[in-house]
């Protein structure tokens, strides 16, 4: 650990990423991740790294593909409009089973949206991002500290798995700044060996990467192959966190900045004597579908709070799976619920108890 | 002790700089901070603002429906945040350039000519400084020695001459209260 620094979430982002061994960028600029790009510009060529401004977000996230390819570490960031647009890349990429980090600061949609932070891109990362039978594992702070540990994290998934790894934020995280303390610089000649890599096959045989399957057979044990990544995922990676849940008879769920607030209305009223606590997905795939299941053993009900029309809600009532009444608060199009809303519905939840 | 502050002015009036400032001292400190900029679409002639939280725990909620404090520099900001201000807590008013009342009772209300102040100095753009001075007189949250130790920090390199006029910015919106 080295000393604190007072710094944005987007650079904090590309500063983690560095020190976990990526000397590869390829994006586009969108707001409001803007500061990632501008950060890597700026700090890559410091260590030998290579900034590139693709012509698109559909190159960068091809180029992102040619990479990882050949072994390298290698990150792309942008936020949800730009991510929509690199999805085709991030489906061949999963496809050809290559480690890459993709870093979304989501912003509000649907279409074009707006800047302003949201959490309505849920669903894209953790079950529809593009074509075909694959998932990402994703990952989702809630502070710049654990912004900056997550994306260190991330690329030691991305690689353990060879697979794409998201990491999912918000403009509200990406804009806002806190105190940081990075992990050390990794030693890129201590870094896993990638023997499948084409990266010259001179004097051994050659590797081929490729996500085109055409005997049907063939791609059903590679599709199988990869489900069994993702169980695996399910067994090793799932994390969230706890607060004020050992007497909770009220459950909230969320994730990232909203589970902030959360946690400030939860202070609120367990001043007023409600039992209220918070679970905290820290991955959103794997889901802490246990956690939660276990929960509805314990709670009356639970509230999943997010920053969009009601996505992760899904998840919730799936592991709590009819046992306890969920309910749901959100606002979206760019509105960041206050803690006085949620406490408000904590308050129309239990008030009667 | 937990302090929630919401800076606001026109953009370029530097409140967000102040607010890095505050943070920045906080941290050095050892104590938690948060800094969150509005960065939506302003109108020209809006506010932009910050909002900083000083704190001895953790800081959940990195914004503020009501904040501790208000630093106001120009009307438009008063407008928006004197009504949210947290009853007992602080307004600190660009007096400067604000001449309409604030009509509650229920909160310290500190007037600070800070443009007026800057003027003397010989930099408008120090008004932001008179102004964060002020505050720290007004609400031990940090030291003014810690405020002007992290002047370097904060301020790029290139800036690092104005240091001296920034610090009898501070100083001198400290004296006021």
């Amino acid at each position: 650990m080295s000393e604190k620094k007072l710094m944005k979430g987007n650079e904090v982002v590309g500063e983690a990423a560095i020190r976990a061994g990526c000397r590869y960028f390829f994006g586009y600029p969108i707001t409001p991740q803007n500061d990632i790009p501008a950060y890597m510009s700026r700090r890559l060529p410091e260590v030998d790294g290579v900034f590139l401004q693709a012509e698109s977000e559909v190159a960068a996230s091809n180029m992102v593909y040619g990479a990882a390819g050949a072994g390298a570490r290698v990150l792309t960031s942008s936020s949800s409009p730009g991510i929509s647009l690199k999805a085709e890349g991030i489906s061949y990429i999963a496809g050809a089973e290559l480690p890459a980090v993709i870093v979304n600061i989501m912003r509000s949609g649907p279409g074009l949206g707006g800047i302003q932070p949201s959490q309505a891109d849920y669903f894209q990362a953790t079950k529809g991002m593009a074509h075909g039978d694959f998932r990402l594992l994703v990952l989702a702070p809630s502070t710049v500290q654990e912004l900056a540990d997550l994306t260190y994290l991330a690329f030691d998934l991305a690689d353990k798995y060879r697979n794409p790894v998201m990491v999912l934020g918000d403009g509200m995280l990406g804009q806002m700044m806190e105190p940081v303390e990075f992990k050390e610089m990794r030693d890129l000649d201590e870094l896993p060996k990638k023997e499948w890599a084409t990266d010259g096959a001179k004097g051994r045989e050659k590797n081929v990467i490729n996500s085109l399957g055409l005997v049907a057979e063939n791609l059903e044990k590679h599709n199988l192959k990869l489900k069994a990544k993702y169980d695996q995922m399910r067994e090793e990676e799932v994390r969230y966190d706890d607060y004020k849940m050992d007497d909770a008879e009220l459950a909230i769920v969320a994730y990232g900045t909203t589970a902030r607030i959360a946690t400030s209305a939860i202070d609120r009223a367990r001043k007023e004597g409600y039992k209220v606590g918070l679970i905290r997905p820290i991955t959103l795939f794997p889901y802490p579908e246990n956690r939660i299941a276990e929960a509805a053993d314990q709670v009356d009900e639970f509230l999943a709070v997010e920053m969009s029309t009601g996505q992760m809600v899904e998840d919730v009532k799936l592991a709590v799976n009819g046992k306890k009444p969920v309910e749901f608060y959100g606002r979206t199009g760019g509105v960041v619920p206050s803690t006085d809303e949620i406490y408000d519905k904590i308050v129309a939840m239990r008030g009667d108890k | 002790m937990k302090q929630e502050i919401i800076m606001a002015g026109f953009g370029g009036q530097g409140v967000m700089s102040i607010g890095r400032l505050l943070a920045y001292a906080g941290m050095k400190e050892s104590k938690e901070v948060s800094w969150m900029p509005s960065y939506g679409p302003e109108m020209r002639g809006g506010t932009a603002n910050c909002t900083v939280i000083v704190s001895d725990e953790k800081i959940p909620a990195p914004v503020s429906s009501h904040p501790d404090t208000a630093i106001v520099m120009n009307l438009p900001s008063q407008d928006k945040f004197a009504p949210k201000v947290k009853k007992d807590g602080h307004l600190l008013v660009n007096s400067s350039l604000i001449e309409k009342e604030v009509e509650r009772d229920d909160i310290n209300i500190i007037k600070i000519p800070a443009n007026t102040i800057a003027d003397e100095l010989g930099n408008t753009r120090v008004a932001n400084m008179v102004m964060l001075g002020a505050y720290i007189a007004a609400v031990d949250i940090v030291s003014l020695d810690t405020v002007k130790d992290s002047l370097t920090n904060v301020l790029p390199e290139r800036r690092h001459n104005l240091i001296p006029m920034n610090e009898e910015a501070l100083d001198r919106g400290y004296n006021l209260v």
